[in-house]
């Protein structure tokens, strides 16, 4: 099987129905996407299936064998870091970072999707998102920054 | 006595600290303690991860102690090499960026979960999700038994987790009883022990009582419990994101019956940690499954519900204050309070605490919940008041036998303590018709204290605060521990159909802040998770998804602004401070909001209906 992952085909030898975040995770090396539930209720696994924000750790294999996946690796494309990715780092928004590759992947939805970038847009966007070190605020400050 | 500091030929200095990155950024800080005191730039420093094959043994990451204890211990190794370096480089009290947050952003491997070893497989337990005496039945199958303890083993992690479920659907366990319906009664009902924790001067017949209680509060970390073990021969490998690699180290031994030398525990991080949750476990479950992998690392994966279920909590509590009034100053005051114990670490006891334990062919007696000793305290931390009363008793009676199993959670006791002080201190200002910022003023001597009270006052505007229908502000304060970071947080609210929280304003002392920015995210963080705690958060058994564990989410998190206080004093940590000191802000915030005084947490509509008169 064959799978579009930040630009590239790749070949993949995975039952079907394998939840996308293992064969991101184990299959491709592609750790980034984290496990946080298998039942998409915290986002720590966002991806972008076609630019859309959705959880990889429910979500089959042959779902996105004829679309295009974005992980937090690709996001920046070929120059490194996405913009988002170095607004987090500067305004140090985060504690453990775990949930921070699922939020960097729907802030960039967003970004791309939304021609007026509010707070209030922010904050339902990454509503999905749980974080529990309380790094909320901080990372809307940082997207904010990314918007002007 | 081996040093925690190494300078390579090429001038690098390998720091081994007995302290573990949490995502508290405890490493950037101790970096730049080091840096500090040898004189070199912060990249010269590396910091290795925590190890039982080269680290010093500094017991539990926990307490928010790091900077303290393992700071001061650090510092005094470098100190030792200091003559071989330059002069001081301005390193320490500034805000440097967290050294760890570059990799973990790109998505680039950070944690434990995303370790790999040559021949790795994937493991699962299967427990069911509720307490269990033991194992009924369980079909033929492919999976690693030992009496009660269960789990599965397979090359791909997908495969692991279709077996675990397809085996645990079928097994069959003899259910532990359900907890207590009321278990503040229940707490009142069991007491084993009562401890003075504090006696002075005869107390007066009390013009005032009240009541106030909190639920269980998991620590849902949004990374579930991961550790990967390796068997070479009769000794053992473990990684975990334990607080305490020597202490899981003791408890391994003791259960697997080996010495434990023969065993090495190296730290590797994981998702964040606000106490004691289920890596310890975890680090037992890979070990015990990792026997029947032939010497192949066996990577174990806790599931979300393994987590909920499985994890310990943060105990329930009661807490019944009592005070005397005399000319608007209080003159005599009492707090009791009932609670299981507040730690269950491993390394510890006579007794294993690791959950698989109880369950293995020979079952081990797992050791009850217990508090440490005062001043830090548990249940009892931040129980005696920091206010200077002339008379007061404070109670700490201790319930052994723990219905939910619970253990250390960011703060303790401190945060049901905290809670219940400083609502009642509202109390007694208001019904003494007093302003409540200046009877709190009024009973405190300690200057510092003082300072972070005006400070809260100044940059909340406290006195230009828009009263509306449904909003109210609030005021609370402690001081951590009695002994470490002062905090004071003034929370603004609206009460409409649900408690919202709008902006919570926090000034604190640690003393001199090794990294500024680092002290203000995480106090912003505490007051964050303690805002949860306090709008959503109490089980009356283990959850099992988020679905019943409900937490802030972006929309709902307020503003939060923190000042930190500048002052050369000894440096203390901050994790934890701003823990009561927020959820008695909120809860007075609501009673500023709408009259109504609620002393269960957590605030929610339920809670708040059944508090009206």
């Amino acid at each position: 099987m064959e799978v579009e992952i930040n630009g590239e085909r790749r070949a993949v030898e995975a039952a079907p129905e394998t939840p996308l975040l293992y064969v991101l995770r184990n299959h491709l090396g592609l750790v980034g996407s984290r496990f946080g539930c298998g039942t998409g209720q915290c986002g720590a696994c966002y991806v972008l299936v076609d630019g859309h924000p959705m959880a990889s750790c429910d979500l089959p294999l042959s779902f996105v064998l004829d679309k295009r996946v974005t992980t937090v690796e690709g996001l920046g494309g070929a120059s490194g870091l996405h913009e988002v990715q170095k607004a987090l780092i500067e305004h140090q928004a985060a504690q453990c970072g775990y949930c921070m590759s699922g939020i960097a992947v729907s802030a960039v939805a967003l970004l791309s999707n939304e021609k007026e970038i509010t707070e209030d847009k922010i904050r339902s966007a990454l509503d999905r998102h749980l974080c529990r070190c309380g790094a909320h605020n901080r990372v809307v400050k940082a997207i904010l920054s990314v918007a002007k | 006595m081996t040093s925690r500091v190494r300078v390579e030929e090429d001038g690098t200095v390998v720091v081994m600290s007995g302290k573990v990155e949490l995502g508290q950024g405890i490493t950037t800080a101790l970096a730049q303690i080091a840096a500090d005191a040898l004189g070199v730039p912060l990249e010269k420093i590396r910091m290795l991860p925590a190890s039982t094959a080269y680290s010093p043994d500094e017991g539990v990451t926990s307490g928010s102690l790091s900077v303290s204890e393992g700071g001061t211990a650090l510092r005094k190794d470098c100190e030792e090499l200091a003559p071989l370096f330059g002069t001081k480089s301005p390193v320490l009290g500034r805000s440097v960026p967290r050294l760890d947050l570059p990799r973990k952003i790109a998505g680039r491997p950070s944690y434990l979960q995303d370790m790999v070893l040559p021949g790795m497989l994937h493991g699962r337990v299967v427990r069911p999700p509720f307490g269990f005496r033991k194992l009924v039945s369980i079909p033929e199958g492919e999976f690693v038994r030992d009496g009660s303890f269960v789990g599965v083993l397979a090359q791909r992690e997908e495969d692991a987790i279709a077996m675990a479920a397809k085996v645990r659907a079928k097994a069959q366990w003899e259910r532990s009883p359900e907890p207590p319906q009321d278990i503040h009664a229940w707490l009142k009902a069991n007491v084993a022990e009562t401890h003075v924790a504090s006696d002075k001067g005869p107390l007066s017949r009390a013009t005032l009582k009240a009541e106030y209680s909190k639920l269980w509060i998991a620590h849902a970390s949004i990374g579930p419990s991961c550790a990967i073990a390796r068997w070479t021969g009769k000794k053992l490998e473990v990684w975990s994101h334990t607080q305490g690699i020597f202490n899981l180290r003791r408890d391994l031994a003791m259960v697997l019956g080996m010495p434990e030398e023969d065993i090495v525990v190296t730290h590797a991080e994981g998702a964040g940690c606000y106490g004691h949750n289920g890596a310890d476990d975890a680090a037992l479950d890979a070990a015990l499954l990792a026997r029947a992998a032939g010497g192949r690392p066996v990577r174990l994966q806790w599931s979300r519900e393994d987590e909920f279920a499985w994890e310990p909590y943060g105990a329930a509590m009661s807490v019944a204050l009592e005070a005397t009034l005399d000319a608007g100053r209080v003159v005599s005051w009492q707090h009791q309070l009932w609670s299981n114990g507040h730690t269950n670490r491993p390394g510890r006891a006579k007794q294993p605490t690791l959950v698989a334990a109880a369950h293995l062919a020979e079952p081990m007696a797992l050791a009850p919940p217990v508090n440490p000793p005062l001043p830090y305290g548990g249940a009892d931390r931040n129980a005696i008041p920091y206010y200077d009363f002339p008379a007061q008793r404070v109670l700490n009676h201790y319930v052994r036998e723990a219905p939910v199993r619970s253990s250390s959670l960011r703060s303790l006791g401190a945060y049901a303590n905290v809670f219940a002080i400083e609502s009642f201190m509202d109390e007694l200002a208001l019904a003494s018709e007093q302003d409540v910022v200046a009877f709190r003023l009024k009973h405190l001597k300690d200057e510092r204290a003082r300072k972070v009270i005006e400070e809260a006052i100044r940059k909340s505007s406290w006195g230009s605060f828009k009263k509306y229908d449904g909003a109210g502000h609030g005021l609370a304060f402690a001081r951590y521990k009695n002994l470490s970071a002062y905090c004071a947080v003034v929370a603004e609210v609206e009460a409409g159909e649900e408690l919202r929280v709008k902006r919570l304003v926090a000034a604190v002392d640690v003393g001199l802040a090794v990294n500024p920015d680092g002290v203000a995210n995480q106090v912003e963080g505490g007051c964050i998770q303690a805002a949860s705690w306090t709008l959503k958060e109490g089980a009356t058994r283990p959850a099992s998804s988020w679905e019943d564990y409900p937490i802030l989410r972006f929309s709902e998190v307020p503003a939060v602004e923190v000042s930190v206080l500048r002052n050369d004093f000894p440096s203390m940590g901050a994790g934890e401070c701003a823990m009561g000191p927020t959820a008695a802000a909120i809860a007075n915030a609501l009673h500023d909001a709408l009259g109504v005084r609620v002393r269960s947490l957590p605030l929610t509509a339920e809670n708040i209906v059944k508090a009206m008169p």
